[in-house]
Parts: C-alpha cells; sequence; structure tokens
C-alpha cells in the first residue's frame, strides 16, 4: 500500500537465478530428474564405448555365431559372431550423433523461421507458415525416407533429412509464443524506445520463448532417434558394417524365429532412450506450461 | 420478514499454494435479508470473489478448504452432499461472473444453455424448457428472442452475453443471485443498462443479490447495504449510506478518498492531486492540492495532429486477400501543448488507442498529419523517427505485461540509455537510480525482476522507463486502469508530480471518466473513430454538447448513493462497430465551435441534406 | 517461469483483434451472404490445391536433383551409351526442363503416372492394387486409437494428478516412445512366435476369420501408438477445457457433473483434437511402412520400400503423388469435421 520503499531483500545473481529457475522446472515433475539420469547414463556410455566395450563392434567372430548371452558376451553375438553389447555401445554413439544434429539443425533453423513470421506477421507470415504447413502435412518418414533414398544414406544425409522433416514443427513452436509475447507491452515500450527490430528478437522475445523451444527439444530429439532408427531398419541407415540400433534389429529380424533376441537388446536400448527423453521433456513441458498454471 | 436468506457466519477459505493452505478468507461474517442487495467491495486480494465461489462451493475440492457456516434459509450448505448441493446451484443460489465473452459455452447454442438449467431442475422437457427459455430472454430484454435463441454466444456482443448470463442465472428463479464484477468487463453505457436490468429484475422477481465489485460508483448505485474487505477479513459491514457518509475504519476512508467522483471538479481550474489517507487510522495526510499552471500556452503547440486516418486491413482468404477495413482512427485534429495533459476518452473500439500508437508510429497511420516540434513524424525514415522517439515516449495500462520477465529493472531501464548512447557504464547506472527515485523507488531495487514487484510498482518502474530518454510527450494509454482504487490514485499523484517537475506534455488514454475529470486540462470524446467533441476540461464536463458525450457521462455511476439516478430506462444498445466493407465512405462531418475553444462534430450541410 | 499474468488473456492479442473481438459479431457481418463457411471450405481447398501442387514440383524437383544421370543410376555402371540415351528418352529426360515439368504435372492429374521400370506394368495400377490394404489399415487403426485414447484421457484429465492420471501418462509416455516397428515386432514375438494366436505371415483373404487374423496385429500395433497420442491430446485438450469460465458456469447452474464434462467440456476439447489427429494420420501413414515390412502385409509401404530399393524412380513418383493424395484428403476430411464441431466455423 505504501509508496515508500520496501527493504531490499538479497537477491540471486542473474546466472543463479537461471540455473535456480531450471532446478525448479525439474522439481516441478520429479520424474523429470529421472529421465535426465538415463539420458546423461547413455550419452556417457557413448562417449566412453572404446573404453568399456568388451569387443571390437565390427570383430567377426565365425565359431560364436548367433550366440546367446555367454562368457564375455554378455548379450550374445550376431550372425556374423560380433559382440552385441558392443555393437549396441557403438551404436549410440551414430543414433546420439544424428539425432543431437539433426535436432539442433531443426531448431535453429525452425525457431527462425517461426521467430521472424511471428514477428513481422502479415503476408510473409501467411505464406511462410502455408508452406510449413504443407510439409507438416506430409508423413515426415516418408519424406525422410525418399530424401534419403535419393540422396544417399551417409550420416550427413540422414542428418539433413531428419532435420528437415522436423523443421516445420520447430517453426510452429517458436511462432506461436512469438505471436503472444510480441503483444506484450514490453516490446511495445522497445519499439516506442526506437529499439531496432534485431534487438527486440534478440534480447526481448527469444529469452522469453527459449524455455519452450529448449523443452520441445528435447521431446523432438527423441522423435528423431527414433525416426533414424526406423530408416535404418528400412535399409537406408548408416552403411553396414558400422552398427547402428535400427540396422542391428534389421539385421536380427531375419532370425527372428530362431533367435529373437537379437532384437531385443537394441529394442530395448531405443525403447529406453526415447522413453527417457520423452519422460525428460514431458515434465518439464508441464512445469513451464503457462495455460496449465493457476488452477483453482 | 422470516430471516436471512443468506447467512454467513465465520467463514475461512484456504487454498493449497505450493504444499501450503494459505487464507484466502478468514473469519467473515454477514447475512443477505430477503430482497436485499449487499455489495462486496474490495482491492485484489481482498477475498470477495473467494467469498462468492465459496458460497457456491464452486471451490475445488482438491487446492480448497471451506470451513463456517453457509445457511441459504437455514440449511447449512456446507453439511450438504455434493449432489444435493448440485441441486442449490442454479435452483436456489445462481451466479453471473465477471467475463460474459468466455462464460458461455461457444459450442452450444444460447437457447439450449439458458433451458438446461430449467430441464435438470425443473424437470421439464425440451418443448417445456424452451418456452420458459424464451420467456427469460423476453424478460432480460434481449430483442427478437425467438431468433436469439438459435444463436451460439460469438454471434452476440458482450452485453448481449451477459444478458445471457442472467437469464440463464434466473431461469429457475433462485432465491439469491450473486453477481461477481458482472459489469467490470463492460463498457460504461453497457453497464449502466446490466446494472439497470439487475436492478429491475431484482424488484421483479423479489430475490435477494449478492454483488461482488471492486468498483465505489457501482457500489453507490446498486447495493444497500456493503460488506467492505481487505485481505481476507470483514473491515464495515454498514447500510450503503453510512459507509459513503460516515465510515468508520480508516481503510474505507481511504478508498473512498482515492476515487475521483464524476462532479468533483466543479471550480477547480487545474488538475488536483489526490490526498493521502493513511489506510490504518484514516488520517487525512495532505489536502488536495490544485497543481500549479503547467501549460505553455505562449509557445507553439508541442503536437500537432491533423486530419490523422488509421485503417487496418482484414485480409481473408488462400492468399491474404483484403476484405475490408477497420476504420480505427478517422479524421482525428488536436493540439497538445508543453505541460498540457490532454485527455482522449470513449469506449472500446472508440479508437481512442490506435490513435495513440499511429503518433507515435507504433501503427502506421494511413493518412494525416503528426507534427512533433513542428517537425512532421509522419514522413520520417527509421533514423529520424529514432531521434524524434527520444522526446515521444509511451506507458501501457498492463502493469504485468510492461515489462520483460526476464530482465531486471536495472538493465530494462539502462537499456534505452545505453542504446541511445546517452550515457555509459556507471553513469548509466547513476541515471537508472536516479529514475528509480523519481517514481518513488529505491534505487537498490535495480537489481530486481519484474516479478518481486507489486502492480503499482511495476506501473512507476513503466514510468520510469518511459523517462529514460528524458522526452517531452508521455502517451498513457489507461496507464492506471487495471491498478486498484488506492494505488490508482498514488500512480496518478505522480503522474502530476512529474509534470510539474518536466512540464511533461500528457496524451492521457482512458475509458474513466471520474479520472479525466480530475487529471485533464483538455478532453477529446471519441466515437467510431472520430472526435466528436473536444474542449477544456471544464466546458465538455459541465457543459457537453455532442449527445454521445451527454450519454457517456449520465452512464457514469457516481460514488454516492445519494446521487443514485433513478432512470429505470432499459435501453438495449449496442456499441456499432467501425468494421466496414471496402470503398466505405463517412459521412461527410465538420468541427463546429460551441463556446471558446469547445468543437463538437456535426454533419456539414450537405451531409445533412444527404440524410434528410 | 513464464509470466502468469490474471490479463494475459486480455492482452494477447494485437490492436487489431481487440477490434474483431469487442464488436461482438466479427467477421460474420463482414463476409455474409454466404456466412463464413464458404469462405472457409474454399480457403481449405485452395490450401489442399497448392498443397498437392507444391509436393509435386518438390517430387520433381528432388528427383532431378539426385547426383548424377538417373538412367545412369538405374542401370548401372557397366551399362552403354545406347542403353543409357533410350532409358532417358523412356524416362522423358532428353525435353527441355519445362516440357518436363509440364508434362509431369498433367500426367498426375491425368493419372498417367508412367510404368514402373522393374515390373513395366503402369504406376496407377500397382498402387491401386495394393491401396485397399492400407486404407483399410488406416482406418482400423485410427478408430482403435480414437475408441481408446479420448475416454483415457478424458479420464486422465479428469483425475488430474491422481493415480489414473499418473498411470495414463506413463503408458501414454510408453506407447509413442516405441519405433513402431519394435512395437510390430514384440507384438509378433509375443503373439505370433510364442503364443502362436496368430500366423507370422498370413495371406489376409477369403474368409472373415482370414481377414481378423491378417489385421488383428498391424491394426492393434498401429492402433494402440495413435492411442497413445490420442490420450496425450485429449488430456490436455481437456484439462485446458476445464479451466475455461463456461465450465465454471456450467457447474454453477446445476447440471450433473458428468454432463459438465462430456457435454460442456469434451465438445470443446473435440477441437483441437479433431485438429491434432488429423495431424497425426501423417504419423499413422509412416509408422504403416513399418508395420506392413515386420509384418509382410502387403500395402503401399512395401510398396515403396521396394521401389527404393530397386531404384524404381517412376514408381517412387506416383508413390509420392498417392501419399500427397492421401494427405490432402485427410486435410479436407478434419476441416470437414472441425466445422461440424465447431459452430464459429458453420456450414453455410
Amino acid at each position: 500500500m505504501s509508496t515508500s520503499v520496501h527493504d531490499a531483500a538479497p537477491v540471486a545473481p542473474p546466472r543463479l537465478r537461471w540455473l535456480k529457475a531450471t532446478i525448479g522446472a525439474f522439481n516441478a515433475n520429479k520424474t523429470s530428474w529421472a529421465g535426465l539420469a538415463i539420458v546423461l547414463a547413455v550419452i556417457l556410455a557413448a562417449v566412453l564405448a572404446p573404453i568399456i566395450a568388451p569387443h571390437d563392434p565390427l570383430e567377426q567372430n565365425i565359431l560364436s555365431r548367433l550366440q546367446p548371452p555367454y562368457d564375455d558376451f554378455y548379450l550374445g553375438t550376431d550372425y556374423f559372431g560380433r559382440d552385441i553389447l558392443s555393437r549396441l555401445l557403438y551404436g549410440a554413439r551414430i543414433s546420439l550423433v544424428i539425432g543431437i544434429a539433426s535436432t539442433v539443425i531443426a531448431m535453429v533453423v525452425g525457431s527462425l523461421i517461426g521467430l521472424l513470421a511471428g514477428y513481422y506477421g502479415g503476408r510473409f507470415d501467411i505464406i511462410v507458415m502455408q508452406a510449413m504447413d504443407i510439409l507438416l502435412a506430409f508423413p515426415s518418414l516418408i519424406l525422410g525416407l525418399i530424401l534419403v533414398a535419393m540422396l544417399g544414406p551417409s550420416m550427413e544425409n540422414i542428418t539433413i533429412a531428419i532435420a528437415l522433416t522436423s523443421i516445420p514443427s520447430f517453426a510452429r513452436i517458436a511462432r506461436a509464443p512469438t505471436i503472444t509475447v510480441k503483444e506484450r507491452d514490453y516490446i511495445g515500450a522497445g519499439r516506442a524506445l526506437a529499439f531496432s527490430d534485431a534487438r527486440i528478437m534478440a534480447g526481448h522475445i527469444l529469452p522469453n520463448i527459449f524455455p519452450e523451444i529448449l523443452v520441445m527439444a528435447s521431446l523432438w530429439l527423441a522423435n528423431a532417434i527414433r525416426t533414424e532408427a526406423s530408416l535404418a531398419f528400412i535399409g537406408l541407415g548408416v552403411k553396414p558394417p558400422i552398427a547402428t540400433w535400427g540396422g542391428m534389429i534389421r539385421e536380427g529380424f531375419e532370425n527372428i524365429l530362431d533367435s529373437y533376441w537379437l532384437v531385443l537388446a537394441p529394442s530395448l536400448a531405443i525403447l529406453v532412450v526415447v522413453f527417457a527423453l520423452n519422460v525428460l521433456g514431458d515434465g518439464l513441458r508441464d512445469a513451464i506450461d503457462p495455460k496449465l498454471k493457476g488452477e483453482r | 420478514m422470516s430471516g436471512p436468506v443468506l447467512s454467513v457466519e465465520n467463514l475461512q477459505t484456504a487454498f493449497r499454494v505450493g504444499g501450503q493452505w494459505r487464507w484466502a478468507v478468514e473469519d467473515l461474517s454477514f447475512d443477505v435479508a430477503p430482497g436485499e442487495t449487499v455489495a462486496i467491495v474490495g482491492e485484489s486480494g481482498s477475498g470477495k470473489s473467494v467469498t462468492a465461489l465459496s458460497v457456491m462451493r464452486l471451490v475445488s475440492a482438491a487446492n480448497g478448504r471451506i470451513q463456517g457456516r453457509i445457511a441459504l434459509e437455514g440449511r447449512d450448505l456446507l453439511a450438504l452432499s455434493e449432489e444435493e448441493m448440485r441441486k442449490v446451484r442454479g435452483n436456489d443460489v445462481a451466479m453471473i461472473f465477471q467475463e460474459p465473452m468466455t462464460s458461455l459455452n461457444p459450442v452450444l447454442t444460447v437457447g439450449f444453455q439458458i433451458a438446461e438449467a430449467l430441464r435438470y431442475h425443473r424437470g421439464l422437457d425440451a418443448g417445456a424448457a424452451k418456452a420458459e427459455a424464451l420467456r427469460m430472454l423476453d424478460k432480460v430484454r434481449i430483442p427478437s428472442a425467438k431468433t436469439r435463441f438459435d444463436n451460439y454466444p460469438h454471434q452476440l456482443s458482450g452485453g448481449m452475453r451477459q444478458r445471457v448470463m442472467i437469464a440463464t442465472a434466473l431461469a429457475c428463479k433462485p432465491k439469491l443471485l450473486i453477481a461477481d464484477e458482472p459489469t467490470t468487463a463492460l463498457d460504461v453505457t453497457i453497464q449502466a443498462q446490466i446494472l439497470e436490468l439487475i436492478k429491475t429484475l431484482q424488484d421483479e422477481e423479489r430475490m435477494s443479490v449478492l454483488f461482488i465489485t471492486h468498483d465505489m460508483g457501482v457500489v453507490a448505485e446498486i447495493a444497500d447495504r456493503v460488506v467492505v474487505m481487505w485481505k481476507g477479513r470483514k473491515l464495515e459491514d454498514a447500510p450503503a449510506a453510512q459507509v459513503f457518509n460516515t465510515p468508520i475504519h480508516g481503510y474505507t476512508k481511504a478508498l473512498l478518498a482515492a476515487v475521483p467522483k464524476l462532479g468533483d471538479m466543479n471550480g477547480h481550474a487545474r488538475p488536483l492531486r489526490f490526498p493521502r489517507i493513511d489506510p490504518d487510522d484514516g488520517k487525512v495526510e495532505g489536502k488536495p492540492m490544485e497543481q500549479p499552471d503547467t501549460v505553455q500556452a505562449a509557445e507553439p503547440p508541442l503536437l500537432e495532429v491533423a486530419g490523422l486516418t488509421t485503417r487496418f486491413g482484414i485480409r481473408g482468404g488462400l492468399l491474404g486477400r483484403l476484405q475490408g477495413q477497420v476504420h480505427a482512427v478517422e479524421d482525428v485534429s488536436f493540439n497538445l501543448r508543453r505541460g498540457e495533459t490532454l485527455a482522449l476518452v470513449g469506449e472500446s473500439g472508440c479508437g481512442k488507442s490506435t490513435t495513440g500508437r499511429s503518433i507515435l508510429r507504433l501503427v502506421e497511420p494511413s493518412f494525416g498529419t503528426v507534427r512533433f516540434g513542428g517537425r512532421d513524424v509522419t514522413g520520417l525514415g527509421k533514423s529520424e523517427l529514432r531521434d524524434v522517439r527520444r522526446d515521444m515516449q509511451m506507458i501501457f495500462q498492463d502493469p504485468f505485461a510492461s515489462l520483460n520477465p526476464r530482465k531486471s529493472v536495472g538493465s530494462a531501464l539502462a537499456e534505452p540509455i545505453l542504446v541511445h548512447g546517452l550515457a555509459k557504464g556507471t553513469e548509466a547506472q547513476d541515471r537508472v537510480a536516479e529514475l528509480l527515485r523519481k517514481v518513488g523507488l529505491a534505487p537498490e531495487m535495480h537489481v530486481r525482476f519484474p516479478h518481486e514487484f507489486s502492480g503499482g510498482q511495476r506501473q512507476r518502474i513503466a514510468i520510469a522507463r518511459a523517462l529514460a530518454l528524458s522526452p517531452k510527450l508521455v502517451v498513457a494509454d489507461e496507464a492506471v486502469s487495471a491498478l486498484d482504487v488506492s494505488v490508482k490514485a498514488q500512480v496518478l499523484n505522480l503522474m502530476l508530480d512529474l509534470q510539474a517537475e518536466l512540464g511533461l506534455a500528457y496524451l492521457f488514454i482512458s475509458h474513466d471518466m471520474a479520472v479525466v475529470e480530475r487529471v485533464s486540462h483538455r478532453v477529446a470524446v471519441m466515437y467510431l473513430g472520430e472526435i466528436v467533441e473536444i474542449g477544456p476540461r471544464e466546458a465538455v464536463f459541465s457543459d457537453p454538447r455532442h449527445p454521445y458525450t451527454r450519454k457517456l457521462l449520465t452512464a457514469v455511476p457516481v460514488p454516492d448513493p445519494s446521487r443514485r439516478a433513478l432512470r429505470r430506462e432499459l435501453a438495449v444498445d449496442e456499441l456499432p462497430s467501425p468494421i466496414r466493407k471496402l470503398g466505405w465512405q463517412a459521412q461527410p462531418t465538420e468541427l463546429v465551435e460551441v463556446s471558446p475553444s469547445h468543437f463538437i462534430r456535426q454533419p456539414t450541410e450537405a451531409g445533412r441534406a444527404g440524410t434528410a | 517461469m513464464g509470466p502468469g499474468s490474471p490479463l494475459r488473456s486480455a492482452r494477447d492479442d494485437g490492436v487489431r483483434w481487440k477490434w474483431l473481438r469487442r464488436s461482438g459479431q466479427p467477421l460474420q457481418l463482414l463476409l455474409q451472404p454466404g456466412g463464413i463457411m464458404s469462405a472457409f471450405l474454399v480457403k481449405r481447398l485452395g490450401f489442399a490445391i497448392v498443397t498437392l501442387w507444391a509436393v509435386l514440383s518438390l517430387v520433381f524437383v528432388v528427383v532431378r536433383i539426385v547426383p548424377g544421370d538417373p538412367a545412369q543410376v538405374i542401370l548401372g555402371d557397366q551399362a552403354d551409351a545406347a542403353a543409357i540415351a533410350a532409358m532417358r528418352t523412356r524416362l522423358g529426360l532428353d525435353a527441355s526442363m519445362s516440357e518436363q515439368y509440364f508434362s509431369f504435372l498433367a500426367g498426375a492429374v491425368r493419372g498417367d503416372w508412367g510404368v514402373s521400370l522393374v515390373t513395366g506394368r503402369p504406376v496407377i495400377q500397382e498402387v491401386l492394387a495394393v491401396l485397399p490394404w492400407t486404407i483399410e489399415l488406416t482406418i482400423v487403426s485410427l478408430a482403435i486409437g480414437i475408441v481408446i485414447g479420448v475416454p483415457l484421457g478424458v479420464w486422465a484429465a479428469v483425475n488430474r494428478n491422481r493415480m489414473p492420471d499418473y498411470v495414463t501418462r506413463i503408458a501414454s509416455l510408453l506407447g509413442l516412445s516405441f519405433p513402431p516397428f519394435v512395437s510390430a515386432i514384440i507384438l509378433l514375438i509375443v503373439f505370433a512366435i510364442m503364443l502362436r494366436w496368430f500366423p507370422v505371415i498370413s495371406a489376409g483373404q477369403g474368409s472373415a476369420s482370414a481377414w481378423f487374423q491378417s489385421m488383428a496385429l498391424p491394426a492393434l500395433n498401429l492402433g494402440l501408438i495413435m492411442a497413445a497420442y490420442i490420450t496425450r491430446v485429449a488430456r490436455s485438450a481437456m484439462l485446458e477445457v476445464m479451466q475455461e469460465d463456461y465450465v465454471r458456469s456450467a457447474r454453477a447452474k446445476g447440471v450433473p457433473w458428468w454432463v459438465v464434462i462430456w457435454r460442456h467440456a469434451l465438445r470443446n476439447a473435440l477441437i483441437p483434437i479433431i485438429t491434432i489427429v488429423g495431424l497425426y494420420l501423417g504419423i499413422l501413414i509412416g509408422n504403416s511402412v513399418l508395420t506392413e515390412i515386420v509384418f509382410n502385409r502387403p500395402g503401399l509401404g512395401k510398396l515403396i520400400v521396394g521401389a527404393l530399393n530397386q531404384r524404381d524412380y517412376t514408381m517412387l513418383q506416383g508413390m509420392m503423388v498417392i501419399y500427397t493424395l492421401i494427405v490432402v484428403l485427410v486435410n479436407i476430411a478434419t476441416d470437414i469435421t472441425y466445422a461440424l464441431v465447431d459452430p464459429r466455423v458453420k456450414l453455410s
């Protein structure tokens, strides 16, 4: 009520505030921590693959083909006698690199498109977003499939194809909050103060929509990993003999009738990673979704 | 008469916030007698709406807790099972809400929504319920009820929707109607109609009304008895006249002192500060002082607006073709001097906000000239506009949206100074500290973030930001409309002080006639994008000449029960829409001087001949 | 995080939209006669045609930016110059770009999509032969998804932050974490290999029980994944709607709680659900490719993968056209359903 000053309580410096907010978002739905732990563990395993893998993932061992788990082949061997556990560890690298690279590309390009379309509005917005909608409407797996088939299944091409299929989603994700934030009065005030469009977008809009984009990125990373595996399963993955999870399932599928454990390990690996990412992203999204706040 | 219809005893309502229970209402007791209107009045956070929801038991069971006794004709509502309570809602007690635009279900017809209550409570079949619903539509004076019955809510205006809400609420002839800020979202002329309607129906149906509001004017207009609430507690409970004339509690006195009354300014030539009253003991801390004469009448005008017109295209279709236009601002002209406050008043959609934004070129005007300090602003390029914008700033309505939540107050205030190269490093920090001091905040607060401030404090920060570039003109777009009464008075005082200190010119955009009367030197009334009347404040308020101005002024509720208007006219007017088809031409009009510097807009000779 | 201002909703829209909303009867007044729906349908149809054209053009470009001469790629490195020239003529590659483009568009519209480079039969015949299989599978899966997903989502929303909600959320997250071929393989292992309830490969022709046997596992696979998606959409749509003022009005009116949920809340929640289900059909169609491979079921998926492996370019072009057509038709169907549910988009 009073016009005078309240005592200035000590306030955390900006960087720590950011960290506190992040921890708060994780705490809002504690399963996010579990998701994060699993994702970090998988990343660690992938990074340390050369150290912790018991065998060379490409080393063929004709004498011990299609073995169920035994001795130091903890998860058994495949048709060529290669160690499944080692292939799994190395496969994680491919999945993560393609997944993260394509998600980052899609996030940067898509968010930029969405930010510009949302900020400038008008015909530019209508036309750009209609193009995005067209891409969005098309089954992304089939689009990715055609692109990889046309470009050739190299790691870069697969990354680009997956990135292309998720750009429209990021454009949509970034555009909606941009439009909301754009109408806030502090943007109007910024324009009245003669701030440039670039300053307003980078300094005032982006920081406010970034958490939302980042959370969506974790969900799209899950999707990218799943798409990469699907492409590999169809036969459009990184070329054999390099180990990929989707490729391992594809090879194992040929022996499904007698040794179905071949597909089990890579299937579970994909499932666990994708599920962990989804749990992580879903929990965070719940925490930052303003629409579900202030519930009586 | 027998006992009270509603008797609330020791009501306590708590909400769970982050694992902790917080009291929203504490130890509240009051009665509502048959046929009586009791108003619960208070500022935000006073617990008035929670009280209403508690009576209806619409507080969520998971996160809310209600204790005490709420007796409806002796029957304790808190002791009922959920199913029994359901039979009370809409039947014995009905409720209408603040936002008529969102309170009706968009996918069900209006008629169905009225009939629904009848079908569940009265067991009527579809035909009988429809007949009764049609009768209710007539009762709330909705024209051509038969066609309206099959309308969907989006086909009705806000005022019409609130009438439908009232029809729904009254369909089962409840003993008690709870109205939670039912007119707050409506324009003042529509508000007057709805208040009249509630009063009339109350007499016809002999029901009691529990009216929740923050607006002392509305209280004076409608209440028999007033309960004043503050921070969840009851401070005062007395007949309306007594509360207004001899308030007991200091807070009530402070509240009443902070409410501007239409007509208070008779005999005052210049804007008047609000007195400060200590809310604890009710002592007046300073007489209302008239402001010094700040208007630089001798200098040429600071701002000259001529023929300003702003239209928005409405686009549709595949490639966004132009399909119509919003004629937001049509041929607006006025001057503004240094140190002068010109108020732009009008109802929603009249174009007052767009006028302000067009002058700053936050929206691009379609035609007309805006000269600022003798320089035409409309033709300027980007870099020249940048210079001009140092001298023209804007403050906005919503204190929660006017500051970037991710920037500390210090960096928000420093940013314009740095961008415009006015100062650097510690000098910039000094300036920030000075700005904060100027708007009555402690310089140490610069490290804080917006969410750590109250609404009034945020609005002070927004004012400080506008002042960062030392402007000559400030456009204040409903700058105090979202603030609570007492905070509003303080911010208005601040604005007046700043005007006296810095010689600022204000373009004061507002829908609140009483506030406008208090703070402005001159007034322009806008209607459908045009200025229909403009002149010195005293002339416009004491001698309004344009019929729309008169209508607007009579519709304003005055916070004085003895001046309660005996209108009882149940006109059903709507605000016309400024959306026109392409190629629409306005009827030619001209401004006519009716007294010195006091103009009203009239059709030209030719225009009159055309319509005659 | 995020500004939770109580005034937010009132200020979200710009100056322009403030006009439209406050003036009560916004666009209808403007667009009469004919009402808004004619405009809406025309707009959506226009969008469909543009989509079709854009994707066709994309296909045309993609096929032509493939590194190397398609004829060379098709025939392999050993082919002689004459054979390549013949192949170029056969593919229509010796005409000018614009000629190729227009004859491609005209052919696409007429249903003349060329002949398969592998079988020599017209592409359209090959496509039409397997199309019913895919459509049938998609429709049954979609039905399973809706029948399971919508009630489950409503149930979870009504019990927010209680046991049913937690269980539903975890289950649906798990469901949409499954790569469709992984879940298909697991179904195959469990029900066909271990339990032997269904044959590993089934013909699916003839009797109703044969149809059921060939349909059950693939449709269950796609349907459950779809249900996971729909549950989540339905849950969040319901949660949002249940905070709306009109739901509070309905409760204040004293209608029974199930009427509040099913009539007042779900009717409104259906609007976003329909939109998103329309989008998810793309995912469903993509997933059907993988499902058809695992269950060795005829359909567009098997056809396209075969064409990819054998570098059957004309077939691929045709496949793209048929997929685009499906997407466009799904879009129109979504729009019409949407208009049926939301009176603000009225069918004239």
